[in-house]
């Protein structure tokens, strides 16, 4: 069966989407990545969607899920790379994601996800900014 | 209005609805539409094909090229075999869902277009149209 690939990078869990998801797809990638983060016990997500041409509500509800899912699991999700048109029409869809992290790019979300670790090493979740 | 080519496309699994969206940007492109125009007629094709697979158990979409007073746009007309829609000013309501979804499908894909009409009486299935022009 069709699968989108998921890759453990430095204790992270990264996701490119570079196919056009039917929705079972994207249900099943919903699904996958739930069990990855619990079997792996990443700390953080990263998910690429720079080659995605469209966001519709049935995506954007799964982005959301993912990120929600995650937290549960003690995991923090960054969603990086969405193209201009795509925030656009989002927004004007009507959707703002709510509680899904974003970063322009996959440097930017790393990083992201790097000083929230770091954050949380300390063990403190307000961590006095220096 | 004048049509200059239309095609159909079954709208029955969400394998056509990807099948839709690139048709439909297949369209957009040859139009000359901007990367804006094209995500924001592709994503009103995306909502509304997901709706008539969820709500009216399929059907059939009919994507046309039009022109009218010198200009030109994409019209899409959606029907599909379901039970129609008792209260279309209620399902036109951001946030509405009768199948557990976000309750954006029709309300986001009028925002998306210029023109929108919706027949949907009880029995009679629903048929969307939308118009976005260049």
């Amino acid at each position: 069966m069709e699968r989108i690939p998921i890759l453990k990078m430095s204790g992270f869990l990264l996701v490119s989407i570079q196919v056009d998801m039917h929705d079972q797809l994207a249900m099943q990638l919903q699904d996958d990545l739930t069990n990855r983060i619990a079997t792996s016990g990443a700390r953080g997500v990263l998910i690429d969607i720079s080659a995605l041409e469209i966001v519709d509500s049935f995506i954007g509800r799964m982005l959301a899920n993912i990120a929600a899912m995650s937290r549960v699991l003690d995991a923090e999700t960054v969603v990086v790379g969405m193209q201009p048109a795509v925030a656009i029409t989002l927004v004007e869809l009507g959707m703002s994601m709510p509680g899904v992290r974003t970063a322009l790019d996959v440097d930017r979300g790393m990083a992201l996800l790097n000083a929230s670790r770091a954050a949380g090493d300390t063990g403190h979740d307000d961590v006095p900014v220096s | 209005m004048t049509s200059l080519s239309a095609e159909s496309l079954p709208v029955e699994t969400s394998e056509h609805v990807v099948s839709v969206r690139q048709a439909v940007r297949r369209r957009a492109v040859e139009l000359g539409f901007s990367l804006v125009d094209q995500t924001k007629i592709i994503t009103a094709a995306s909502e509304l094909a997901r709706n008539a697979i969820q709500h009216g158990g399929g059907g059939e979409v009919i994507i046309e090229t039009i022109a009218l007073q010198g200009r030109r746009g994409l019209r899409l007309a959606f029907a599909d075999r379901g039970p129609g829609i008792a209260d279309v000013a209620r399902a036109m309501t951001d946030g509405y869902s009768t199948a557990g979804g976000l309750g954006l499908g029709l309300s986001g894909a009028k925002r998306l277009s210029h023109e929108f009409a919706i027949e949907a009486a009880p029995g009679t299935g629903t048929r969307v149209v939308i118009v976005r022009w260049k």
